[in-house]
């Protein structure tokens, strides 16, 4: 007979018994597998992760355009920053993306000791770098360089008389200084807005790990977040040499 | 039965007809289960109420606009109130009506039932958009209410930045709020479509609906954050004076130009995209005939999408970009009025040697293809560099977006919710009073938008109350037309809601179309199919559908 | 209605969505993410090193080749796109697409404004 819309046995039954998949009481219903559930999952959390390369995007093109047109006033204000303690944040955040993988991986095998342990590694060394984040923004605000009302340029103008062997810049030129450090402001300042965003959730997840919520096969959550985590990483990759090493040479040209 | 039925309407033997008895509607009880639900059939409903609410806020400013524009005299309000109702009635109706208009309701109720799914990926972040939406309504109500903001929609520096001292930041933020609930319903709408298809519904036999909101929620995720920075940076610069888009400390203001527009201009193709889906829904049943070139549309959808991105700089032409820069741009833009060309070809030969009638959702698809033609074309004229010189800035533009976006956009939006209100609500409307509330709508639309075309033409500018006594003639027309054009809307707010409790029996498949969405009852159930669907037939396959209902029992008795 | 009988691949999945292509959810070791960590750590170490010489107008060109470098394989290991479908590596090929469309037309406007004076 004519099959209208044929339709299909109960789908849980039929895919238990053809897969070796894990049945996780997280098995939302609309999904017909818990595979689908979590390969839906991955590609939501990519789209959004797109989401998020646009909007820094639009930030890194201004870093561009004025990188470009206001290039010693970019290279004198870059020169303030810490090389170490930029270096040390960038090598930080990526042994805190490393425990991060790490924590993937014990979910995925199930050790639910280990997991637990490397995502507080993972909240401490994202702490921690926060933490360096905190002293460089609170020295900024000491010499006068959040740009805004109280913008100081007199150590661009005159570096001499603050024991800097940097070019001396022209006032106007200096004054564009503040471009620099408005963009090192909102960048790393959405960074770790991000970051601090992230660590709340890290909060959330160890609680749930502590309870054995990832210890029996589902994993989506560590593994998305883990996404997450490891783009905010790959943004401050970015971050640390444009805005710390822009011309670190001594300044013989 | 004698000679052929002026209608493919087929409705049940309303003597007995019942509606079912189990729905998604009656399914739980209490406002609490509406507004905590997960259903995307009912998250339709909530925004297709929100919506509705903005839309005539929107269309209220729009009167008043056409109120003062009556006499040449700026002599209803001052200058700045006026720019507050054109900056209002802008970004109501832009963020708060049209971005969300097929995709939220329509697009929300149907694409699970259309591609055989029981939900979409994610329900809760589809709730959660709804409430998105409704925060950034509610900002952008509160920033009216405190006085407004008159910097045009196009919040462009540095007169937002740095001129102005009204509510930009709390608009910015009502703004950027929408936004993410924009961006989450086209996340979920690619994860769905892609990754929930029932069995063997492949991409080429889903509807053409479908893949035009697919290609509109490609546009949504990697536009709208763009738009999103941009705002931020016009807050901070009034916030802190932070000097990106101030040309004394270094910044440049054009550079907030290209990120707004960058989002801006494939927000035109988001708010068209699903209307053109619906057009092909309801060109296909009401001519009972597959849409002709069906892959051609579907990668259409695709292409408008893809080269969407690449033409943003036309809105700048005048305002300092690189002449080189302007010419590139200008050749992109011609480029993609070939997509659309496409689409509107293959409906006319859809219509061709087909069966058609004239039901209410078809007079809404004529208006469509006529006035989006129109609309489109001047589009082209607007693209290329030298008319645009002297167009732009004028009420040329206006003319031709409202002709896109109105008698486009509204149209086929419009079209759409009387498709679907039968299977939405399970009710019917009154046919002979929306048909006429279609052709008041279109003669409306024409008396109000085409005297802006000459009087762009003739130089008349945008965004100002006063002009030469020269050009009142035309504004009166115009004026004119918006009257009989807000009655037009008004009638379908008033049937609609009478037929939810005194219009006709429905039934599961009253126009007799194809699709899996008619092939269950009306309204559905909650898990929208009993037993999930296998797609064993291609898009719009009129003779499956008559194998199908040779069988079907109709009659009790 | 009939019902299908079940071939050998589970019911009819012609869209194949129940099993997107077949993923085993490889999983990576540990011994590849230190591999992976390591050779971050040295790119960090080399482009501190690299903007202390005077390469002209090679210092930003080496310092985002290293950087992007880093990113990838960020995103294929620790991300696991390398064992991801071909849906998601294309997602993330499009997401940086879109990122070079925004810079390079934009950089188009700016560039050309004043030839000479960039």
């Amino acid at each position: 007979m004519d099959s209208a819309i044929a339709t299909t046995q109960a789908e849980h039954g039929i895919a238990e018994q053809q897969h070796e998949h894990v049945s996780v009481p997280q098995h939302r219903h609309h999904f017909a597998t818990p595979e689908q559930q979590r390969e839906a999952g991955s590609f939501g959390m990519w789209l959004f992760l797109l989401t998020e390369i646009m909007f820094f995007g639009g930030l890194f093109f201004a870093y561009l355009l004025f990188r470009n047109w206001y290039y010693d006033a970019f290279v004198t204000a870059s020169n303030q920053l810490s090389v170490p303690l930029g270096a040390a944040n960038t090598a930080i955040l990526i042994t805190s993306g490393f425990f991060m993988a790490l924590a993937v991986w014990a979910a995925e095998v199930r050790k639910q000791t280990l997991l637990v342990l490397f995502l507080i590694l993972t909240t401490l060394l994202g702490f921690a770098f926060l933490g360096i984040k905190a002293d460089e923004y609170h020295e900024k605000y000491e010499k006068h360089h959040i740009p805004g009302a109280s913008f100081d340029t007199s150590q661009f103008i005159n570096p001499a008389a603050y024991g800097l062997s940097e070019k001396p810049l022209a006032p106007d030129a200096a004054q564009k200084t503040q471009l620099f450090f408005f963009l090192y402001f909102a960048m790393t300042g959405m960074h770790a807005l991000h970051m601090v965003l992230g660590l709340g959730i890290l909060f959330w997840l160890m609680i749930r790990a502590q309870r054995g919520d990832f210890s029996s096969g589902y994993v989506a959550p560590i593994e998305n977040f883990g996404l997450y985590w490891h783009f905010v990483d790959i943004v401050w990759i970015f971050l640390f040499p444009l805005l710390y090493l822009i011309n670190r040479h001594p300044l013989a040209h | 039965m004698s000679a052929p039925s002026p209608t493919i309407l087929n409705l049940p033997d309303q003597s007995t007809a019942q509606l079912p008895r189990r729905n998604f509607i009656n399914a739980e009880h209490g406002l609490l289960s509406w507004l905590f639900t997960s259903d995307h059939k009912r998250i339709a409903i909530l925004y297709l109420i929100s919506i509705t609410f903005f839309f005539f806020i929107g269309g209220a400013f729009a009167g008043l606009i056409r109120l003062e524009l009556l006499t040449p005299q700026p002599d209803l309000v001052s200058s700045d109130t006026y720019n507050k109702f054109f900056t209002m009635h802008g970004i109501i109706m832009i963020f708060l009506f049209l971005v969300p208009s097929v995709p939220a309701t329509l697009g929300n109720f149907l694409i699970p039932m259309m591609i055989g799914a029981r939900d979409l990926a994610f329900p809760k972040i589809n709730l959660l958009s709804w409430y998105l939406y409704v925060i950034g309504g509610t900002l952008t109500l509160t920033a009216l209410v405190l006085g407004g903001v008159d910097t045009g929609w196009t919040f462009t520096a540095p007169l937002s930045t740095h001129y102005l001292n009204t509510h930009v930041i709390t608009t910015a933020s009502a703004i950027f709020v929408a936004g993410f609930s924009s961006i989450f319903t086209g996340l979920n709408f690619i994860v769905t479509i892609h990754r929930m298809r029932c069995p063997g519904m492949t991409w080429f036999r889903m509807p053409l609906f479908v893949w035009a909101h697919y290609a509109a929620s490609i546009l949504m995720v990697l536009g709208t954050p763009v738009v999103a920075i941009a705002l931020v940076l016009v807050i901070l610069e009034r916030l802190v004076g932070i000097g990106v888009f101030d040309p004394t400390k270094g910044g440049d203001p054009l550079l907030f130009q290209h990120l707004f527009w960058f989002y801006s201009h494939p927000a035109v193709y988001i708010m068209i995209l699903p209307g053109m889906g619906v057009i092909s829904e309801v060109v296909s049943t009401f001519s009972r005939k597959r849409i002709f070139g069906y892959t051609a549309v579907a990668f259409s959808s695709v292409a408008i999408a893809l080269f969407g991105f690449f033409v943003w700089e036309h809105h700048m032409f005048i305002m300092g970009v690189s002449n080189y820069s302007a010419l590139i741009f200008s050749l992109l833009t011609m480029l993609v009025a070939v997509p659309s060309a496409i689409k509107i070809f293959n409906w006319c030969f859809t219509l061709q040697q087909g069966s058609i009638t004239f039901e209410t959702p078809m007079l809404y698809a004529f208006g469509f293809m006529g006035l989006f033609t129109i609309g489109g074309l001047t589009g082209v004229f607007l693209g290329s560099l030298g008319m645009d010189i002297q167009l732009t800035e004028t009420y040329f533009i206006v003319a031709h977006f409202h002709f896109v976006m109105v008698g486009g956009m509204l149209m086929a939006f419009l079209a759409g919710v009387h498709f679907w209100w039968p299977k939405m609500t399970g009710r019917m409307y009154p046919e002979s009073l929306s048909k006429l509330a279609a052709v008041v709508t279109f003669i409306g639309f024409i008396l109000t938008f085409m005297p802006q075309f000459v009087l762009g033409y003739l130089g008349m500018p945008r965004r100002y109350h006063a002009y030469p006594p020269e050009f009142q003639v035309l504004n009166v027309l115009s004026t004119a037309g918006a009257t009989i054009l807000g009655i037009g809307y008004l009638m379908p707010m008033i049937y609609l809601a009478w037929s939810l409790k005194y219009g006709a029996i429905a039934g599961d498949n009253p126009w007799q179309a194809t699709g899996l969405e008619w092939q269950t009852q009306s309204p559905p159930l909650t898990e929208n199919f009993i037993e999930i669907p296998i797609m064993d037939h291609e898009a719009y396959d009129y003779d499956w559908l008559e194998h199908k209902t040779a069988d079907e029992v109709t009659h009790v008795g | 209605m009939a019902h299908e009988d079940q071939p050998e691949q589970h019911y009819n999945d012609a869209a194949n969505v129940t099993n997107p292509e077949h993923a085993s959810h490889h999983i990576v070791s540990p011994a590849q993410y230190a591999v992976v960590f390591a050779t971050l750590l040295a790119c960090t170490a080399l482009t501190v090193f690299a903007a202390d010489i005077n390469l002209g107008v090679f210092n930003p060109i080496i310092a985002l080749a290293i950087a992007s470098f880093k990113g990838v394989i960020v995103i294929l290991f620790f991300m696991h796109v390398k064992y991801q479908s071909k849906l998601i590596k294309v997602t993330v090929g499009a997401g940086f697409f879109m990122f070079l469309v925004l810079v390079t037309m934009t950089l188009s406007d700016y560039i050309s404004r004043a030839w000479g004076l960039w």
